[in-house]
């Protein structure tokens, strides 16, 4: 664990600490024994700039106790703390140390305040004010950078509050999926539709699915090739949340709204992937991240 | 600007060590017009200082320094760390008025109410009380340990030690309600860093008026060195007029000193006596000096004893005593020359403006802040019904004392509307962050950054607040 190549940078690093330190000691030593010849002017004969001259005004011995005492804090400090070489100090403090103590520390103080969380249903966590403020705080600092602070989501980043969900929103999954993670996987499909104006008469159709601005002509036409997109989004495209299909009819679009960002998906397809946290948070605490999570689409009606 | 030419004192037998123990300075008692004055300024400040945090306003302290919520309460106004402008604006006055009175009469700060010397000032009269005036006191210190010294000395340390941690008390008096301080006091329940606190500034206090004193001004504090360099040939300093006093000498009262060949000094050294920084002003300007003019007191006193003419030590000019002493700077001509000079002019005209800056801008500061910040890591998405929209944190911060409704719009583009809910209530003297999404239709305006302002109203209308934030429309 040493930060040194070899035990002679160690030395040379103890060296020069101690050196500087005794260093100090003796030139304070050296000028409490010098004796500057008093001059008639009380000057030290010092000149700058053709008139600046310095007084010899003499420093007070408590300035020189403070230096001393300036002395014995370093030595000290040195004996207690890492600074000569690859000395670990007396107090054996480290960065890590002092790291790990804070989380074991945190880790204790949060013990209660999480035991009384794992005893209630994720259902009756999400009336609960104080797991709230818990799970937000959570939510904040690890699921807003995708999911947007207010949850809603962006482009390629689901919405957590509109209660249609990929895979399943019950408390039970929401805890799966933040656990594992998920991948969203849709394959280019163009090959298995067709010709290009195929592609954009099922992108039509798909757009009618959920009552979006389409040419109706071509959504009629589309519908045949629908087949190919059927075997995961199903006949009516309602999606599959065993496999994380998107339902089509909702007219909610992670991916993009329009015949455009339809027709792109088809030609390209998709990987999208949510990490896995279960290295991240404990148990205790995606549990309660999943109750906010789930309390977010089930909010008490407003009166 | 002149040059002050350096009048050297010769150097005392010091035997040329480079450090040396400290002499012990022994003030004795004076007073006077100046003492008065300083009196005056003592009773002033330190009314302020320890009656300020006893003073309420409502059912709150009227000075309070909440650091934990980061509220600042000054009598009517909630401030908030935001405010920090208004300290700026305090400091630069402060800084100004310095200027200022060290232009036209050397270190007044110094010597009449600077903390070090009300303090100081304070301790001595303590001091003087219980172990007597200058000779006792050194009389004292000199004789055997015995047991009248050691209660003397004990009671003195006592009333000190009180007086120290009354000032501590009181500072941290400042930052958590005083009256519950008092009350966790009593109840021995005060917090640790609480304790720390009043600890840390009673024997700063104890330390600083007790012992260090004229050694604070001499070798530590940054104010004396920079204030000597704001003097010039027409700054009113303490001035010893040596082209009357000299030569000194001792005589009798009736005695016709001039036949003697003698100047009005009559070498008592009571200057020297009642000097707080232990120098003696006949050897002309020193950097020790703080201006707190106790040795013209003292000389005016010894000056009417002897019938002679007052002002032999006074406030004066550098060019008034190089000219022989003659003009008496205190004739208002004189006084009016030295004032409209333009480095007095320019301190002035600059400090009112400013000072009337900070009050008129006080005096309008709006009662609400806004901070808009764009949510982190989504620029934009697109919603049902073909809108896009953005998400913004709105931090509203509501500096009355009464709960509020805020009405949030927002304007810059066509067809821009608040999503989310636009009303919100914030408590008093409370900051909120509010999620606020805005939505235009899709494809109404071109792709990029699209300036626009948020409005924030006070639901009876009396406050508005325009806040500039940027709506992205993605490619």
């Amino acid at each position: 664990m040493s930060d040194f190549e070899n035990s002679f940078w160690s030395i040379y690093v103890t060296g020069f600490a101690l050196a500087g330190i005794i260093g100090c000691l003796v030139l304070l030593w050296i000028s409490g024994r010098k004796k500057v010849a008093p001059r008639a002017d009380n000057t030290t004969g010092h000149v700058w700039d053709e008139d600046l001259t310095e007084m010899n005004n003499p420093l007070p011995m408590w300035w020189v106790g403070l230096f001393i005492i300036t002395v014995v804090f370093a030595l000290l400090y040195l004996v207690a703390f890492p600074g000569l070489g690859s000395y670990p100090g007396r107090l054996h403090w480290t960065t890590e140390g002092e790291y790990t103590a804070e989380l074991v520390k945190a880790d204790k103080e949060l013990q209660p305040l999480y035991a009384q969380f794992t005893a209630k249903t994720p259902e009756a966590l999400a009336g609960d004010p104080n797991a709230m403020a818990v799970g937000e705080r959570l939510f904040m600092n690890n699921c807003a950078q995708c999911h947007g602070s207010d949850a809603r989501g962006s482009k390629g980043f689901p919405n957590l509050t509109d209660n249609d969900w990929l895979h399943g929103g019950t408390p039970d999954k929401i805890i799966e999926t933040i656990t594992k993670g998920r991948i969203g996987q849709m394959p280019p499909m163009a090959a298995a539709v067709g010709t290009p104006d195929d592609v954009k008469n099922v992108a039509n159709y798909v757009l009618s699915l959920s009552g979006s601005p389409h040419d109706s002509l071509r959504a009629q036409l589309g519908k045949s090739k629908f087949t190919a997109c059927a075997a995961c989004h199903g006949a009516d495209g309602k999606g599959n949340q065993m496999i994380g299909a998107p339902n089509l009819t909702d007219d909610i679009w992670l991916h993009g709204w329009g015949e455009q960002a339809v027709i792109a998906m088809i030609q390209n397809g998709k990987t999208n992937e949510m990490p896995a946290w279960e290295h991240k948070l404990t148990e205790p605490q995606i549990k309660v991240l999943a109750s906010y999570v789930w309390g977010l689409s089930h909010r008490p009606a407003k009166p | 600007m002149k040059v002050i030419p350096i009048q050297p004192v010769p150097a005392e037998e010091e035997g040329g060590a480079l450090y040396v123990s400290e002499k012990k300075v022994y003030p004795r008692a004076v007073t006077g017009r100046f003492a008065r004055w300083r009196w005056a300024f003592v009773a002033l400040t330190q009314v302020i200082f320890y009656g300020l945090p006893w003073l309420q306003w409502g059912d709150r302290q009227a000075v309070l320094f909440d650091l934990g919520a980061r509220r600042f309460y000054l009598f009517g106004y909630v401030l908030y760390p935001q405010d920090f402008i208004y300290l700026t604006g305090l400091l630069v006055v402060s800084a100004l008025s310095l200027f200022l009175f060290t232009a036209i009469a050397g270190r007044l700060w110094c010597g009449f109410t600077c903390p070090q010397t009300v303090y100081t000032e304070m301790f001595l009269w303590i001091e003087r009380k219980v172990e007597g005036d200058r000779m006792a006191r050194m009389k004292l210190d000199a004789a055997p340990m015995s047991l009248e010294k050691l209660v003397k000395k004990w009671f003195k340390h006592l009333l000190w030690g009180g007086l120290a941690m009354w000032t501590g008390f009181t500072f941290v008096g400042y930052f958590t309600p005083i009256t519950e301080l008092g009350m966790e006091f009593l109840q021995t329940r005060m917090g640790s860093w609480e304790v720390f606190w009043v600890f840390f500034y009673a024997i700063a206090t104890y330390g600083n008026a007790g012992f260090m004193r004229e050694q604070v001004c001499k070798y530590m504090c940054p104010y004396a060195r920079f204030q000597s360099a704001m003097f010039d040939g027409d700054t009113l300093t303490v001035s010893y007029d040596a082209a009357r006093g000299e030569p000194r000498g001792t005589r009798g009262r009736k005695e016709d000193y001039k036949a003697k060949g003698l100047g009005s000094c009559i070498d008592c050294e009571l200057c020297v006596q009642v000097c707080p920084t232990g120098i003696d002003i006949r050897n002309g300007l020193q950097y020790e000096c703080i201006g707190c003019a106790g040795c013209i007191d003292v000389c005016n006193g010894v000056m009417d004893k002897m019938n002679y003419p007052r002002g032999l030590i006074r406030f004066t000019t550098q060019n008034a005593l190089e000219h022989g002493g003659q003009g008496d700077v205190r004739e208002a001509s004189a006084i009016w020359r030295r004032v409209l000079r333009p480095r007095v002019l320019v301190y002035a005209a600059v400090l009112a403006a400013l000072t009337a800056g900070l009050m008129f801008s006080l005096a309008l500061r709006t009662p609400l802040k806004v901070d808009v910040v764009r949510d982190r890591a989504a620029l934009a998405r697109i919603v049902a019904g073909g809108k896009l929209e953005n998400v913004y944190r709105l931090q509203l911060m509501n500096a009355t004392e009464k709960t509020q409704r805020y009405v949030i719009t927002a304007e810059g583009l066509a067809g821009l509307l608040v999503a989310s809910e636009a009303e919100v209530e914030v408590g008093p003297a409370e900051s909120r962050w509010v999620p606020v999404r805005l939505q235009i239709p899709y494809g109404s305006v071109a792709a990029g950054s699209h300036p626009i302002h948020f409005v924030v109203k006070q639901a009876d209308g009396t406050v508005v607040v325009h806040e500039k934030s940027v709506f992205l429309v993605p490619r």
